[in-house]
């Protein structure tokens, strides 16, 4: 029999996820460890997603955030798919956050567009635990 | 926490098979929430049709390219498959890192096929808890064939035995723990053994190993040998004949009536004893005077841990034996 009552277990889900072709993931990788360290539940899904991939992976894995990691430039592209397509299933409660080497000025425009955060690479990995920690929009 | 009026859409969309309030209703019971009770009773008449797979196997055997390969055969024949991926929770932090994902990658857009991450959390008995209400999720949601993976770590595997109709464990040459998983008393959950990495020169011998260990179980008159199956889950050899061993254990317990086979059940209940008597019944002999008393005893030399131990187990054995010559 399954025991509903069991006491409540609720953590963190993170999906990190590295889109784009290049294949160079090490920095994903530290960062999905050390969500791991801090507690939560990381869903690593290798290279080469594509948007439409990383987006129903978020919604069978029912995260509450995407951690894009990106390096190849093509972040102006990559990253406004996700953000439609989070829309178009109704998963605007999922945070999106990006690192990678990001120019300023696009960064601005990703946060108007919708994605919470973007950390430049060499960003503590504490800040972006407790960023997290602060912004998650599910209880 | 949702409202009622969520758990009412989350639970016809489970039906219709709608994968957003699968992934919500999946999440409900693995957090424990109240939610969770209304969706698996509601759900609970429309499950039952599902053939669930348990795989378990040590790291590095193969597991997830397996699964892969026979997700694709499954397709192949039409059928929708629900993946249940189980990987260990960090005893210091409480997170974990599930990466089963990165070898199914190509899958995630076919919508006859749903994968779902689970990690341990709490307890290793807990987690069967979550994972049966992600099956009974998947299942009501459709999904004729529900593979659960495991990582073969012996009490996860055995606790999620329960909850499937055949198990497969998948060992590999070269690993130096295939026998070590025999050890671990997981041989006897298993209804098909697969030695996967087939291609290796050294497979031959892990499977003359298993066929030396099969040889010394008794499985009874008529009883379900497990079948050894080769495969190579790289190129998806072996695979369409593991199906068919699959099918056939189905159709040999729905044959014979039963859940599970004998031996399946001894296993299972004896972890199950297992846990309860570290759980229940070790601390009532922790706590107890006479524990402190035979501890002052050994500190000083009088009594040996062995004798201690017996003298505190003494009471237990002496009703458990007039149990038994009872009954």
């Amino acid at each position: 029999m399954v025991e509903a009552g069991r006491a409540p277990s609720r953590r963190i889900r993170v999906l990190v996820a590295k889109p784009g072709l290049n294949s160079h993931d090490r920095g994903a990788k530290v960062i999905a460890r050390a969500l791991r360290d801090a507690g939560m539940e990381v869903i690593y899904t290798g290279l080469r997603q594509t948007p439409e991939q990383i987006v129903e992976t978020a919604l069978q894995e029912d995260v509450d955030v995407i951690g894009l990691s990106i390096l190849s430039g093509a972040h102006m592209t990559l990253v406004p798919r996700v953000l439609e397509l989070l829309r178009e299933k109704g998963m605007e409660d999922v945070l999106v956050l990006v690192g990678g080497i990001i120019p300023e000025e696009d960064a601005r425009k990703l946060k108007e567009m919708g994605v919470a955060e973007v950390f430049e690479p060499g960003t503590p990995t504490d800040d972006v635990v407790k960023f997290i920690r602060e912004h998650v929009r599910r209880g | 926490m949702s409202s009622l009026k969520d758990i009412q859409r989350i639970i016809e969309g489970v039906l219709r098979g709608e994968r957003r309030s699968v992934a919500r209703a999946i999440s409900l019971i693995e957090d424990g929430l109240p939610e969770a009770e209304a969706i698996l009773s509601a759900i609970e008449p429309h499950t039952g049709r599902a053939h669930v797979v348990g795989i378990t196997g040590a790291t590095g055997s193969g597991k997830s390219t397996l699964i892969h390969k026979l997700v694709m055969a499954y397709r192949r024949r039409g059928r929708k498959v629900g993946v249940v991926a189980i990987d260990p929770t960090s005893p210091f932090t409480g997170g974990a890192f599930l990466g089963d994902r990165v070898r199914m990658q190509d899958l995630t857009l076919d919508g006859g096929v749903f994968i779902r991450s689970m990690a341990t959390r709490e307890s290793l008995g807990g987690i069967s808890d979550a994972a049966e209400g992600a099956v009974k999720v998947l299942d009501a949601a459709g999904f004729d064939v529900i593979l659960v993976e495991t990582v073969g770590a012996g009490q996860l595997d055995v606790g999620i035995a329960s909850l499937v109709h055949t198990v497969l464990l998948v060992l590999a040459p070269g690993l130096g723990d295939e026998i070590q998983a025999i050890k671990a008393g997981i041989m006897e959950i298993a209804d098909i053994f697969v030695v996967n990495k087939a291609d290796l020169p050294n497979a031959d011998q892990t499977v003359a190993d298993l066929i030396s260990v099969l040889k010394m179980e008794d499985y009874g008159q008529g009883g379900w040998r497990p079948p050894i199956v080769r495969t190579v889950a790289l190129t998806g050899e072996g695979v369409d004949e593991l199906i068919e061993q699959i099918e056939r254990h189905r159709t040999y317990m729905q044959e014979e009536g039963l859940r599970f086979t004998e031996k399946k059940v001894k296993a299972m209940l004896v972890e199950a004893l297992r846990r309860a008597v570290i759980s229940d019944i070790l601390p009532l002999i922790t706590r107890s005077a006479k524990f402190e008393g035979a501890v002052r005893m050994i500190m000083s030399g009088r009594l040996t841990v062995g004798a201690g131990a017996d003298l505190l187990l003494a009471p237990l054995k002496r009703m458990l034996r007039g149990w038994h010559e009872e009954a």
